[in-house]
C-alpha cells in the first residue's frame, strides 16, 4: 500500500510534465516546419572548420 | 540570366522560376521595427535542404542582413535586417538563385496561424496523456481477478482516474462539446451530441459509481473515446488546411507593385491599391500591367493568358486597351489607368472564384451522410435500453442508465470517426508519391463522383508553349544566324528557337518590330526573321501551325513551323476517360480552327472555342448543378471555371492562380496524373464504404451486447481500440494495392 502511495504521485506528477513538456514545445513554434527540420539535419553548417567531412563538396 | 544548371532546387525537385517577371521590388511591404526592418515573402520552387542552404547562405551575406529563414513547408521566407540595404536586393538575389519570390500580404499572415489546428492539438495530447496515465490505474483494477484487490484500493484507483479524468475531459472535449452545444440550440442534432452525451454520462455516472465503491468505472473509456476521435479531427483539419486560397493568389499575382508617373515627370514604386483612374503608369518589360488601362506611349506586344491562356502575345499600340494582369512582352509602354485595383478584370475574376468556392460546400462527403444515419440510431438505442432496463429487468435507475452509458460508449464513433481521415491520408500520400498534391481531404471524393470532365487546350492538353517543328529543315549555318537574333528576344517564338538551339552568342543592336518580327545584323548579314508580311511573302493564315519566316540578307526566305504540341498522353488519358464511360469536354480561348483539329485529334466531341474566363466559368457552374464535374485548367483564365466545378486539377506547370483554385496539382510531365489520381479516388472511395461496413457491423454486434448489461470496461476499452485499428490498418491497405498506372 505505502507502495501505491509513493509511486502513483510520481507517475501523476511525472505525467504532467511531460504534457506541460508538450505544449511548450507547441508553443515554442516547432511544429510549424516540419518539413524544413526534417531537411535541415542534412545541413553541415554548424560544424566547426575542422570537422568538415573529407570530401564535401562546397 | 543565371545558367540553368546552378538554378532553382539543386535536386531538381521543382523547375527553377520561369524568365518572364523579372525580381520585384518589395518595399512597400517591409515592416520597420525597434530599428529594424523586416520582410516576408512567399518563395516557391524550394523544396530540399539544399534550397534551404542557399537561400539562407546568399541572403546572410547582404550587408546588414541578421536574419534570414525559410520556411519549408508554407514557402514563407523571413528576413530581418539593419541598415539601407535597398529590398529589391533580397528578391533580386533569390531571382538569381532561380527562385520566385512575392511579398506576403500581411492581412493573409494572420490566417497562417492555424489556431484551430493548434488547438485540436492541445486537446489530442491532453486526452492521451490522461488516457495513458487512466489505463495505468485501470489495467491493475481489471488485472486483479476474484477479489485479490481490496474494495478500498479499487476506490482508490477509481478516485484518482476521476481526478485525472474529469479535468482532462474538461479540457480535451471542448471541441465536441461547443459544436454539440451549437447544434442543439439550433434544434439539430449531429455527431457530436452522441459523443458529448458519452462522455458527461459516463464520467457522471463512473463518478458516483466510485464514490459508492461500486465495481465499475468508464473513465478509461471516456477520455480514450475522445482521444481516438481527437486524432480524426485533427487528420481532417491537416487535410482540409492545405487549401490556401485561389483569391488571394489571384490577387497576390497582379503586379505587386507599380510604377507611378507624378506631375513633374519623376516615376515613384507604389502599391497597386494606390492606383486611381486617370494615373498615368509605366509598365517596363516583363512586368504585368496592373489595372485596365489605355495605352498613351509606346508599341509592343502583350501576353493575354489571362484572357485567352494563348502563349502567342498580341502587339499593342497607342490608344489600345489592355486589361490588368496581361503581361508587356516586348518594349516600354506608358498608360494611363482607366480603373483602380477593385474594378479590374482580375478583380472580376477573383470575385468569380470566390463565389465558386463558396459552392463547392454542397457536395455533401460520405462522412456526413453517415451521420446523419448514426445520430437518431444512437440515441433511441440508449433510450430503449434504459426504458427497458426500468421496466423489463427491473433495475434501479442507477443501474439502467449505467447500462444506457455503456450502450452509448460502445456505439461510439471511434470507427466512424477515424474511418474517412485515415483513408484520405494515406491516399493523399500515395498520391503524392507519385508527383499529385491534393489540397484537401474530400477532393478524392469529388473527384471519384464526377461524371463529367471538362479540359482546358493550351497549356493542358497541350504543353502550353511553342515548340519548333520542323527544326531540322535548318541547316547548321542557317541557325548560327538565327540563333544570335532570338537570344535577344522573350517572345515565346524566340524562345521557342532558343531551347533548340542552346545558349551562345546574343546579335548586338537587334530591333524588335512589335507583331512582325526581328530584323537584326548577324555576321556582317542583315537577318530578318518574322511573319510573312515583314518579309514580304505571301501569308498563309489558313495553317493549323504558326509559321515565321527567316531572310538572310539576299538569300530566299526559309519558312519555320512552330506549334503548340499535345502532351504525350493525352490522347491515351481521353481514350482512357471515355472508356470509363465518362463525358468529355474542351473549352478553349483560342480560335476555331486550332480548337477544333485538337478536338478532331483527341476525338472530343464537345468543344468550344474564344472562349471568355466568364463563360468557361458559367459553363462548369452551369454542369456541376446536374452532375458533378471535374474542370482542368492551367490558365488565370481557368480559374474561375476551376473554382465553380465540382473538382478541378491543374498541372505544376500552370498560373499559381491556377494552382490554388484546383484540388489537384500534378507535376509530372503527362496528362496520366489525372487517370491516376480517379483512379486512385474510386480506390478510396471503396475503402471508406468498407470501413463504414465494417463500422455497421461492429455496432450491430456490440449494441445488443451493452444492451444486455454484457459490457464492462474492459470489454469497452478493447473494442474501441480494436475497431479503431482495424480501421486504420483497411486504409493503410491502399498504398500496399497493385494498379500503378505507369
Amino acid at each position: 500500500m505505502t507502495g501505491l502511495l509513493i509511486l502513483i504521485p510520481i507517475a501523476l506528477v511525472l505525467g504532467l510534465v511531460a504534457v506541460a513538456a508538450f505544449m511548450w514545445s507547441l508553443k515554442d513554434g516547432q511544429y510549424q516546419d516540419p518539413k524544413g527540420a526534417a531537411m535541415r539535419i542534412l545541413l553541415d553548417d554548424d560544424l566547426d572548420e575542422q570537422d568538415q567531412p573529407l570530401n564535401a563538396s562546397r | 540570366m543565371s545558367e540553368i544548371a546552378n538554378s532553382g532546387c539543386p535536386s531538381g525537385l521543382a523547375p527553377p522560376a520561369s524568365p518572364p517577371a523579372g525580381p520585384i521590388d518589395p518595399t512597400p511591404f517591409v515592416r520597420e521595427r525597434h530599428q529594424n526592418y523586416e520582410l516576408e515573402l512567399a518563395v516557391t520552387g524550394a523544396k530540399c535542404a539544399g534550397c534551404i542552404s542557399k537561400i539562407e547562405r546568399a541572403l546572410m551575406e547582404l550587408p546588414g542582413m541578421q536574419e534570414a529563414r525559410l520556411n519549408l513547408s508554407t514557402g514563407k521566407l523571413y528576413t530581418q535586417w539593419q541598415g539601407n540595404l535597398p529590398a529589391s536586393r533580397i528578391t533580386l538575389s533569390l531571382d538569381e538563385l532561380g527562385y520566385r519570390a512575392m511579398p506576403y500580404d500581411p492581412a493573409a499572415l494572420e490566417k497562417d496561424k492555424d489556431h484551430y489546428g493548434r488547438f485540436l492539438l492541445r486537446c489530442m495530447a491532453v486526452a492521451g496523456f490522461a488516457s495513458a496515465n487512466i489505463m495505468l490505474l485501470s489495467v491493475s483494477v481489471w488485472a486483479a481477478t476474484d477479489g485479490e484487490m481490496g474494495e478500498a484500493t479499487r476506490s482508490l484507483m477509481h478516485l484518482i482516474s476521476a481526478l485525472i479524468a474529469i479535468p482532462a475531459a474538461a479540457y480535451a472535449g471542448r471541441p465536441f462539446f461547443s459544436s454539440a452545444w451549437n447544434a442543439l440550440r439550433k434544434g439539430q442534432a449531429n455527431m457530436d451530441v452522441p459523443i458529448s452525451l458519452a462522455v458527461f454520462l459516463a464520467l457522471g455516472m463512473s463518478l458516483a459509481e466510485s464514490l459508492n465503491s461500486g465495481h465499475d468505472a468508464y473513465f478509461d473509456a471516456a477520455v480514450m473515446l475522445l482521444f481516438f476521435l481527437l486524432i480524426g479531427r485533427w487528420l481532417d483539419h491537416n487535410l482540409r488546411d492545405r487549401a490556401r486560397s485561389a483569391a488571394q493568389d489571384l490577387l497576390a499575382l497582379q503586379a505587386t507593385t507599380a510604377t507611378r508617373i507624378n506631375a513633374q515627370g519623376h516615376a515613384q514604386v507604389i502599391s497597386p491599391k494606390d492606383i486611381r483612374p486617370g494615373d498615368i503608369l509605366s509598365i517596363a518589360v516583363g512586368d504585368k500591367v496592373p489595372v485596365d488601362s489605355e495605352i498613351i506611349d509606346g508599341e509592343s506586344e502583350i501576353d493575354l493568358a489571362l484572357l485567352t491562356g494563348e502563349p502567342v502575345p498580341v502587339p499593342a499600340t497607342k490608344g489600345d486597351q489592355v486589361s490588368g494582369g496581361a503581361v508587356n512582352v516586348s518594349r516600354p509602354l506608358t498608360v494611363r489607368a482607366k480603373a483602380d485595383i477593385q474594378n479590374s478584370l482580375i478583380a472580376d475574376l477573383v470575385r468569380l472564384v470566390e463565389a465558386g468556392q463558396q459552392a463547392k460546400g454542397r457536395f455533401t462527403i460520405l462522412a456526413d451522410k453517415a451521420a446523419r444515419a448514426y445520430v437518431p440510431i444512437v440515441h433511441t438505442l440508449a433510450l430503449i435500453t434504459v426504458i427497458g432496463w426500468l421496466t423489463i429487468g427491473d433495475a434501479t435507475l442507477r443501474e439502467a442508465i449505467m447500462i444506457a452509458t455503456a450502450v452509448l460508449i460502445i456505439t461510439c464513433p471511434c470507427a466512424l470517426g477515424l474511418a474517412t481521415p485515415a483513408v484520405q491520408v494515406v491516399a493523399t500520400g500515395e498520391l503524392f508519391r507519385r508527383g499529385i498534391l491534393v489540397k484537401s481531404g474530400n477532393a478524392l471524393e469529388r473527384l471519384a463522383a464526377a461524371e463529367h470532365f471538362v479540359f482546358d487546350k493550351t497549356g493542358t492538353l497541350t504543353e502550353g508553349k511553342l515548340s519548333w517543328t520542323n527544326a531540322d529543315n535548318l541547316s547548321k549555318e542557317d541557325l548560327a544566324y538565327l540563333a544570335p537574333l532570338a537570344r535577344a528576344s522573350r517572345h515565346p517564338i524566340a524562345r521557342a528557337i532558343v531551347e533548340q538551339a542552346g545558349g551562345g552568342p546574343v546579335a548586338e543592336h537587334v530591333e524588335e518590330i512589335p507583331g512582325e518580327g526581328l530584323c537584326g545584323n548577324v555576321n556582317g548579314e542583315i537577318v530578318l526573321f518574322g511573319r510573312a508580311r515583314l518579309i514580304g511573302v505571301p501569308d498563309d493564315a489558313d495553317s493549323a501551325s504558326t509559321i515565321s519566316w527567316l531572310k538572310i540578307g539576299d538569300r530566299a526566305p526559309l519558312p519555320l513551323y512552330f506549334s503548340d504540341e499535345l502532351r504525350s498522353d493525352a490522347a491515351r488519358t481521353i481514350a482512357l476517360l471515355k472508356n470509363e464511360g465518362v463525358a468529355v469536354s474542351l473549352l478553349s480561348g483560342d480560335r476555331s480552327k486550332a480548337v477544333r483539329t485538337i478536338a478532331d485529334q483527341l476525338g472530343i466531341k464537345e468543344w468550344q472555342a474564344a472562349i471568355t474566363p466568364q463563360d468557361k466559368s458559367a459553363y462548369t457552374a452551369k454542369l456541376s448543378k446536374t452532375a458533378p464535374v471535374a474542370m482542368i485548367g492551367d490558365g488565370i483564365n481557368d480559374a474561375p471555371a476551376m473554382a465553380h466545378a465540382t473538382v478541378s486539377m491543374s498541372p505544376g506547370s500552370a498560373a499559381e492562380a491556377a494552382q490554388s483554385a484546383a484540388d489537384f496539382v500534378f507535376q509530372s510531365g503527362g496528362l496520366g496524373a489525372v487517370t491516376t489520381a480517379r483512379d486512385m479516388a474510386r480506390r478510396a472511395r471503396q475503402h471508406i464504404l468498407q470501413n463504414f461496413a465494417f463500422a455497421a457491423v461492429y455496432n450491430a454486434l456490440a449494441a445488443p451486447l451493452a444492451m444486455a448489461g454484457l459490457v464492462n470496461p474492459l470489454i469497452a476499452a478493447l473494442a474501441m481500440s480494436g475497431s479503431s485499428i482495424i480501421v486504420t490498418v483497411n486504409a493503410l491497405r491502399l498504398s500496399s494495392g497493385k494498379k500503378a498506372t505507369s
